[in-house]
């Protein structure tokens, strides 16, 4: 159900400018007016939301401890999986974000009769995790082509070396020389096949097709027809790269203008999913970007036997004095020989 | 009890980890015998000042619930989204991977796909989009948003208290979310309903106002030890004297009061006398803070923050210099992660030293209290126990980790130095059962209770069958640990899934090899009352001579334990 409505959402999503552009002609609100408005919306609701989870309080130090914590000198700390310091903490952090560190531990529960639990690796998720959010980056550098000029050099290289594997995968032709296939390890073709792959693992896993909600099939199947309009343009229709810029670089410049030149409907399409997800972004899961950061079981020191962890609401109590307890058992603990403060 | 606990052999052949076709938003919780804690009494809800305290039953329609409860949950949503970080990331950035999804002990033992953690916290998160935030409140279910009603409650109960707050489930997590967290707050939201189970309230009421769990008054608590003391001199033959809110002591000792009297926890009580007798230690034993462990901790932050404050105030009031804990999971949890936050700073002891090897504990130089597993690793390393650890031959042994000290501190190394001092014969569990990623015994955070056995058995099916595992590869028959849940939880998850596997905590392996200066042929017999040259005939071990009796010594070797 929430699969089908996703579908259908992203869907109207691409005939809404298919028709505003080709029919209505509403070339200014799908290229100008959209965008704007996406990107003031990403800015501010990630912005808000950030703050908001960063002015939050973290009453107690819980980091989830993954390994040996520091205690005896002479016990080896497992320093990146229980963080005892601030470049400890950096060092997890990074493996988190960037390597996605516990996910990489998956696995895979067994059950047989007998009863008999097993435990196999399952390193999938993690593997077209990477690929996926790892293209998607380089996607986005390689678009900064659009938003830049000069076109700065790290942005360049990115794109050198992406467009290196792309050329790079030999194949045997048919004559018997090799010849470059083209497209295969190319970002914006890796970010469709992760991002499919992580479709089907939604769909073909039992347990997780079952857990899903639109909020995770909506974004997906949004991200897919991103990069499928993004090849189509690119490989397909062959856009006109250089008008492209000219719009992209007038609303850069704060000063938008409709090229003379015809762009394809599809770079309105392409255009208007990307705006959507950027306006979407903060409202969804996708916050997770921010999020991971800002995780109390992973982005804290686990030293709170040797620093005192502050609650900044710490409450106040009602707590049972050992004046109270002795008054109930006075007499009894006399008896038993137990001292007490005040004799009876 | 009411109904029979089904066979495990009824277990396992009916458990299956397909999720069923209907909508989990459509689907409820069957309130089944052996499956569910009972409610809280009204009394101990009162006598902590809880709010609605009633008498009601979860497997009746009508809960009694409080008029203007709606209020009152969302309230009570609200301020702690706004109080916890880690409640208001949780519930905005799970992604729903799904790879928290067959880590839990409770899915895994029962198939219900509201156990696996991604669902459990999604219970509570559904009802934060339906009823707080707008994509949800317009599309309802299709993304994931409902309203609260009467059943979300019910099934919060039912799946809240179904959770052990292990944090398996975060470790695995992308962004660390932690369900135990979740369902930390959840329980602190069902209690402003009343809701409430019977086996964290009555505790929880009993050690506020009498010290421990069991309501131990001071005299009794003091009988309990003094019993232990005559096992001690039957079996080991020594005299120990221990003192209890001795002020002027040097070490303040806490330990879980299960320990003090329940089997086998209490070998565990009598291997501390027993070492602290051997080192000579000045400390001393509190009734006022007779209890190491903390239920208010399976309440609310408020709850634990009134319990816990017992133990600085009574090593203030004695005036020790630090405090040195006992075996326990929850109860190092609590004591690593809060009680200096909650109730310090404690600027009345000092860094804990140890008097006998002059360590200072620099690692816990702000709590000032120091486990008794790395005060002892310290003094092992220092040569300072003499340990004879073929006396442990006929064990062969496993560890398990606890959830707590594991996931929520970090002490894997400390417990497994002291081991491999002491037996022998140590094997591990698969890795993916150990460490980090080691399984609940099903029974922690409150529900180790009488009448959900099924429920206890089936959440204890992995780690129960790790322990298989090496059981029917290495022949391991004593599951060790460091907690005092463990203990009592462990035993019976053992009879039923492993009967062959005994279950001890780890100091009592150290009094089992520790080589005390004059004993007696009295040391025969392990704490356990049983004959040690017996255990190891049955292992097919050499037996071990003894010293001879001397005159005064009692008669060695009889019976005392079943
Ligand atoms: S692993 Fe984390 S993000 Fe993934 S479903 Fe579980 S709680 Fe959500
Ligand atoms: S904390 Fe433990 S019991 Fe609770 S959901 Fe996570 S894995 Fe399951």
């Amino acid at each position: 159900m929430s699969f089908i409505f996703s579908l259908v959402a992203v869907t109207v999503l691409v005939l809404v400018p298919l028709v505003g552009v080709t029919v209505a002609d509403l070339r200014w609100l799908f290229g100008v007016v959209v965008p704007y408005a996406a990107v003031a919306t990403f800015l501010i609701g990630v912005s808000y939301r950030v703050l908001k989870w960063s002015n939050s309080p973290v009453p107690f130090r819980i980091p989830t401890t993954c390994g040996q914590a520091k205690g005896l000198p002479w016990i080896k700390t497992n320093k990146l999986d229980n963080p005892c310091s601030l470049p400890a903490v950096i060092g997890r952090m990074f493996l988190e974000v960037f390597l996605f560190r516990s996910l990489f531990r998956n696995t895979r529960m067994e059950y047989h009769q007998g009863p008999k639990v097993r435990y196999g690796s399952s390193k999938w998720l993690w593997l077209f995790g990477l690929l996926f959010h790892y293209s998607f980056l380089v996607v986005l550098i390689r678009h900064l082509r659009f938003f830049t000029e000069p076109v700065p050099m790290w942005v360049q290289i990115v794109e050198h070396i992406d467009t290196f594997f792309e050329m790079g995968l030999p194949l045997p032709g048919p004559d018997g020389l090799y010849v470059g296939l083209p497209l295969l390890a190319q970002s914006g073709v890796i970010l469709l096949a992760a991002a499919t792959l992580l479709f089907l693992r939604r769909v073909v896993i039992a347990q997780v097709r079952y857990i899903s909600i639109a909020g995770d099939w909506f974004p997906l199947l949004l991200i897919i027809f991103i990069a499928k309009t993004g090849i189509i343009m690119r490989y397909v229709l062959k856009v006109d790269v250089v008008t492209v810029k000219k719009l992209t670089m007038s609303l850069v410049a704060l000063k938008p203008e409709l090229p003379a030149d015809p762009i394809s409907f599809m770079f309105y399409i392409h255009i208007f999913l990307v705006s959507f997800l950027f306006a979407y972004f903060p409202f969804s899961k996708l916050m997770h970007l921010g999020g991971v950061w800002l995780s109390p079981t992973r982005n804290l020191v686990n030293n709170s036997r040797e620093k005192r962890h502050i609650n900044p609401w710490n409450p106040e109590v009602k707590f049972h004095t050992y004046a109270e307890y002795e008054d109930d058992f006075r007499e009894q603990m006399i008896e038993a020989g137990i001292p007490v403060e005040k004799e009876a | 009890m009411a109904t029979q606990t089904p066979k495990p052999q009824e277990i396992a052949k009916g458990l299956s980890h397909q999720p069923p076709s209907e909508n989990w938003m459509d689907t409820k919780p069957e309130f089944r015998s052996g499956m569910y804690c009972h409610p809280v009494k009204v009394a101990s809800l009162e006598g902590m000042g809880g709010a609605f305290a009633r008498e009601w039953n979860p497997t009746e329609a009508d809960w009694k619930l409080p008029a203007d409860w709606k209020g009152i949950v969302k309230d009570g949503l609200k301020d702690r989204l706004r109080r916890f970080r880690s409640f208001q990331v949780f519930m905005d950035i799970c992604v729903r991977c799904g790879a928290c999804a067959d880590k839990c002990h409770f899915f895994i033992g029962t198939g219900d796909p509201k156990n696996m953690p991604v669902l459990r916290a999604e219970l509570i998160r559904s009802i934060y989009r339906g009823e707080f935030r707008t994509a949800g409140k317009i599309l309802g279910k299709l993304a994931g948003g409902r309203k609260l009603t009467e059943e979300v409650i019910k099934e919060w109960f039912y799946y809240f208290f179904q959770c052990t707050e292990c944090r398996r489930c975060s470790v695995f997590c992308p962004y660390g979310i932690d369900t135990a967290e979740i369902t930390i707050i959840a329980r602190e939201i069902l209690n402003l309903l009343g809701l409430q189970i019977d086996w964290i309230g009555t505790p929880v009421n009993a050690c506020y106002h009498v010290g421990n769990h069991l309501g131990l008054k001071p005299h009794t608590f003091k009988e309990n030890i003094e019993y232990l003391l005559g096992d001690i001199e039957e079996n080991v033959g020594i005299t120990i004297e221990p003192s209890f809110n001795r002020k002027g002591a040097e070490i303040l000792f806490v330990t879980p009061s299960g320990d003090v009297f329940a089997d086998p926890g209490i070998f565990t009580c009598m291997s501390y006398l027993i070492l602290f007798e051997y080192l000579g230690l000045d400390y001393t034993w509190s009734t006022y803070a007779s209890e190491g462990g903390n239920f208010g901790f399976f309440t609310s932050n408020e709850t634990m923050k009134r319990l816990n404050y017992k133990m600085y105030a009574e090593s203030k009031r004695l005036g020790v210099k630090w405090i040195l804990g006992g075996e326990c999971g929850h109860m190092w949890r609590v004591v690593h992660q809060y009680m200096d936050t909650m109730n310090g700073p404690a600027d009345h002891l000092e860094v804990p030293r140890s008097p006998i090897t002059g360590t200072v504990f620099e690692n816990a130089k702000s709590t000032k209290m120091v486990h008794v597993t790395e005060f002892t690793a310290d003094l092992i390393k220092n040569g300072k126990l003499n340990l004879d650890k073929s006396r442990n031959d006929h064990y062969t042994v496993t560890w398990h980790d606890s959830c707590n000290t594991s996931r929520g501190f970090g002490f894997l190394e400390e417990p497994r130095y002291v081991l491999r001092n002491v037996v022998n014969n140590f094997y591990e569990m698969p890795d993916q059962t150990i460490r980090e990623q080691t399984f609940c015994c099903g029974s922690g955070s409150g529900l180790n209770a009488g009448e959900n056995l099924e429920q206890r058995f089936r959440g204890g099916l992995p780690r129960a069958n790790a322990v298989q595992f090496v059981h029917e590869k290495h022949g391991v028959n004593m599951l060790a640990n460091i907690c005092a849940i463990d203990r009592a939880a462990l035993k019976p998850l053992m009879d039923y899934w492993v009967p062959a596997v005994n279950v001890c905590g780890l100091s009592e392996l150290v009094a089992n090899a520790l080589v005390i200066p004059g004993e007696k042929a009295a040391r025969s017999t392990n704490l356990r009352g049983e004959e040690i040259n017996d255990l190891r005939e049955e292992a097919g071990l050499e037996p071990i001579e003894w010293p001879e009796e001397d005159e005064e010594g009692g008669e060695a070797g009889e019976e005392g334990e079943e």
